[in-house]
C-alpha cells in the first residue's frame, strides 16, 4: 500500500468514526447545552451550541432545589452500591462452583443461568411485583435492591473468567490452608479484578438508569432513584422549563460517564477477557 | 520409618483407568522420584498423595498416619507445580506468608483492619514475617520479597514456589516437573539446588518428571512409571543396569537400549542378527528371546567372531568424548547404536562393513511377554563372556 492511500483510508475511516461517534453523543451535548441557557434561548430559531446569555448557575440551582434531586442521587448511589455488593457476593461462589468444582448436574446448572441470561426483566416484572408485595417490601430500598441480587450475567461472566485460571492455583490454594470460600475471596476474585471492574460498571450503569421497575414498586420520593426522580420532576415541577430538567439530567449523568472514564481501560479488558487465546 | 505409604491406589477417569492398584513405600527422608512417559498416571498419583484427588480405592499413610479423609491443608505435605502456581496479585513475600497466616491465624484475625487490632495478632506477623525472610534468604531471594510474580524471571519464581512450600515446614514435599518450565542451563542448575535442599532439610521429597536425567541424577530410588503401573522400583544404579522388563530398559538410556530378537539354538548358543551368542543353558528361554544390549556394551572389533555382530555402519554421531556409530544389521530394522572411542573416528566411514563385540556381562535378556531373564539373584550375567 503506498502512503498516500494509506492516508487515504485512515482518512475514510475517521470520516465513518467521527459521523457515527456525534449522531450518539448529539442528543447528549444538546442537554448539556440546554441545560446552559435561559428559558427564552430553548426555542429561539438560531442554532447555538452555547448560550447567549449564561444562564447555567440559575438552571443547576433550581435542579438541585426544586426537587430533592441530591435525595435520589444518594438513594441511586445506596440502591446501586447495595446491588453491586450482593451481586458480587452471590455470583461469585456460583460462578467459582460452575468454574472449579465438579459435581453432578454442573452443566445442567449452567445451561439455567444461561436461560436466565436470555429472559428479558420486564418478562419477570409482574412475578416479582406479587412476590414484593407478599414479602411486604413494595416503597423500600429492598424493593429496588432484591430482584437485582442474583444476576445470570455476572455468574456468566465471572464464570468465564475464573475458567481461564489455572486449576494448579487452586490446588496450591487448598494445600496452603484456604477453604474454598477464601480462595473465591483470596484468590479468585483479585486475580479477576479486570471482569469485577467490567461487572461492576455494567451493573451500576443499568441499575442507576433503570426507571422501568423503581416506577412499579417506589411511588415515595424518599426512596426515588435519580431516572424516577427526573420524571417525577418534569411531571410536577417544571411544565416546560426544559433548562434545569436538563441540568437535572446532566447531573445523574455525569457520576456515570466520570466513572467510565476512569475505568475505562479495565472495562474493555474485562469484556475481551477470555475471548482471544 | 516409613515417610509415605502407597497402598493399592486405584483411580479412573470415566472409563479411562489411569492408576491400577499402585503401592509404593517411600522412606523417610527419601528422595524417590516417579518417572514415566506422560499419560502414565505419575502426576495423578502425586495429586492424590496431596490430597487434591480422590482415589477410587486404596490408602495413603503420611508418617504413618491415615490421611484418606483428610483435606489437603491437614496433610502435612507440601506442593511445588510445574506451572509454579503462584498467586499474581500478591508480592513474593505475600505468597510465601499466606500458608502460615492461614495456618496461625484465625479467619477472624486474617480479616483486614479488624484483624490487625485483635491481641496477638501483630506478633504472630512479625514471626511471620521473620520465618519468611530466613527462608527467602535460604534461598537467595531475600532481595525479591517485594515484587510480584510478574516481575520475576522463571528461576526466581520457582526458587518462590519452592520457598512457598518450605516455609512450613512439611513432613512431605511434592513436586510435580518443577524443572520442566525452565531453559537447560538453568535446569541443571535448579536440579543440583534441589538435590542439596534435599539434603539440608532431610525430609522425604516424591518428584515427578518424563525426564530420566533428572530422575537419575537427583533420586535415591527411582519408580518407574508405565500404564498406570509400578513397573520397578530401585535405584538408579539398579534401574540401569537391571531392569525388571523391557519397558523399562526401553525407557531408561539416551540413546535407547539396542533390542534384537533372537533365536534358541540349543547348547547355549543365540542366533541373533545374522551372527551368534555364547549364553548360559541354564535358562529356559522358550522359543524366543529379546537381547538388550546398550550402546557402551559395545566395542570395536577387527574382524567377525562368536559374540561379534557385523553390520554396515548408516552414519556416525559426535557427542564430544564420545561418538555414536548407527550400524544397520540383518534382522533388524532399527539401526544398532554403538558408543565407540572418539579416536576411530578416522578409521569410520558410511556404508563401510563394521564388527562389533557385545561385551556379553553387560547384556540383558527379555523373554517373550517382556520379562527380564536372570540366574538367582537378579544379578545380570545370562550370556558366557567368549575367551578368545
Amino acid at each position: 500500500m503506498t502512503p498516500r492511500t494509506k492516508i487515504l483510508s485512515g482518512l475514510v475511516r475517521h470520516v465513518i468514526l467521527l459521523t457515527t461517534g456525534s449522531l450518539v453523543l448529539v442528543p447528549f451535548i444538546w442537554m448539556v447545552s440546554l441545560s446552559l441557557k435561559p428559558p427564552a434561548e430553548l426555542f429561539s430559531s438560531n442554532f447555538t451550541l452555547l448560550p447567549e446569555h449564561w444562564f447555567a448557575v440559575e438552571n443547576y440551582t433550581k435542579a438541585l432545589t426544586a426537587a430533592p434531586l441530591p435525595r435520589y442521587m444518594l438513594n441511586g448511589v445506596i440502591v446501586c452500591a447495595a446491588i453491586l455488593l450482593l451481586q458480587i457476593i452471590v455470583c461469585a461462589p456460583a460462578a467459582y462452583a460452575l468454574a472449579k468444582i465438579r459435581f453432578a448436574g454442573r452443566e445442567i446448572i449452567f445451561g439455567f443461568v444461561l436461560i436466565g441470561l436470555l429472559i428479558p426483566h420486564q418478562v419477570l416484572a409482574l412475578p416479582l411485583f406479587i412476590l414484593c408485595y407478599w414479602l411486604g417490601i413494595l416503597n423500600t430500598y429492598a424493593a429496588l435492591i432484591f430482584p437485582f441480587v442474583v444476576s445470570p450475567f455476572g455468574i456468566f461472566l465471572f464464570r468465564q473468567f475464573f475458567m481461564s485460571i489455572p486449576d494448579d492455583i487452586v490446588h496450591a490454594a487448598r494445600l496452603d490452608g484456604l477453604s474454598e470460600l477464601s480462595i473465591v475471596w483470596r484468590i479468585m476474585l483479585p486475580m479477576s479484578l479486570p471482569a469485577v471492574i467490567a461487572f461492576s460498571i455494567v451493573s451500576v450503569v443499568g441499575h442507576w438508569n433503570d426507571l422501568f421497575w423503581p416506577l412499579l414498586v417506589v411511588h415515595s420520593q424518599e426512596f426515588m432513584p435519580p431516572s424516577l426522580g427526573i420524571v417525577t420532576f418534569a411531571n410536577a415541577e417544571t411544565g416546560n422549563d426544559y433548562g434545569p430538567l436538563m441540568a437535572g439530567a446532566t447531573l445523574v449523568v455525569a457520576p456515570l460517564v466520570i466513572a467510565f472514564f476512569a475505568a475505562q481501560r479495565w472495562f474493555i479488558e474485562g469484556l475481551t477477557a477470555g475471548s482471544v487465546k | 520409618m516409613v515417610g509415605v505409604s502407597v497402598r493399592g491406589i486405584s483411580k479412573s477417569f470415566g472409563s479411562a483407568s489411569i492408576l491400577n492398584g499402585i503401592s509404593l513405600d517411600i522412606c523417610d527422608g527419601e528422595f524417590l522420584t516417579l518417572l514415566g512417559p506422560s499419560g502414565c498416571g505419575k502426576s495423578t498419583l502425586l495429586r492424590i498423595i496431596a490430597g487434591l484427588e480422590q482415589q477410587d480405592c486404596g490408602t495413603i499413610e503420611v508418617a504413618g498416619i491415615k490421611v484418606d479423609h483428610l483435606r489437603p491443608k491437614l496433610r502435612d505435605v507440601a506442593m511445588v507445580f510445574q506451572s509454579y502456581a503462584l498467586y499474581p496479585h500478591l508480592t513474593v513475600s505475600e505468597n510465601m506468608a499466606l500458608p502460615l497466616r492461614m495456618r496461625r491465624l484465625s479467619a477472624w484475625q486474617r480479616l483486614p483492619v479488624i484483624g490487625a487490632l485483635l491481641p496477638n495478632v501483630r506478633s504472630v506477623c512479625t514471626e511471620i514475617k521473620t520465618e519468611v525472610a530466613r527462608t527467602a534468604k535460604a534461598l537467595g531471594i531475600d532481595h525479591l520479597l517485594s515484587r510480584k510474580p510478574s516481575q520475576l524471571s522463571g528461576g526466581q519464581r520457582q526458587r518462590v514456589a519452592v520457598g512457598r512450600a518450605m516455609v512450613r515446614h512439611p513432613a512431605v514435599f511434592l513436586m510435580d516437573e518443577p524443572l520442566s518450565n525452565l531453559d537447560a542451563k538453568l535446569r541443571v542448575q535448579m536440579r543440583g539446588e534441589i538435590k542439596e535442599l534435599h539434603r539440608r532439610l532431610g525430609v522425604t521429597f516424591v518428584y515427578v518428571t518424563h525426564d530420566q536425567t533428572e530422575a537419575m541424577t537427583m533420586s535415591d530410588r527411582v519408580a518407574v512409571m508405565l500404564d498406570g503401573q509400578v513397573a520397578q522400583v530401585a535405584s538408579p544404579r539398579q534401574i540401569y543396569a537391571c531392569p525388571a522388563d523391557r519397558r523399562v530398559a526401553e525407557l531408561i538410556g539416551a540413546p535407547k537400549i539396542n533390542l534384537l530378537e533372537a533365536a534358541p539354538r540349543g547348547e547355549g548358543l543365540l542366533a541373533i542378527a545374522g551372527s551368534t551368542l555364547a549364553v548360559d543353558n541354564v535358562l529356559d528361554f522358550g522359543d524366543s528371546v529379546t537381547v538388550g544390549i546398550r550402546p557402551e556394551s559395545l566395542q570395536f572389533a577387527d574382524r567377525a567372531g562368536l559374540n561379534t555382530l557385523t553390520g554396515r555402519l548408516r552414519y556416525v554421531e559426535h557427542v564430544g568424548a564420545d561418538l555414536f556409530a548407527y550400524v544397520d544389521v540383518p534382522g533388524s530394522r532399527e539401526p544398532l547404536v554403538a558408543r565407540l572411542p572418539v579416536e576411530l573416528a578416522s578409521r569410520l566411514q558410511s556404508d563401510q562393513t563394521l564388527h562389533l563385540r557385545v561385551r556379553c556381562e553387560q547384556a540383558l535378556l527379555f523373554s517373550a511377554d517382556g520379562r527380564r531373564l536372570s540366574e538367582g539373584d537378579g544379578q545380570v550375567t545370562p550370556l558366557r563372556s567368549y575367551a578368545e
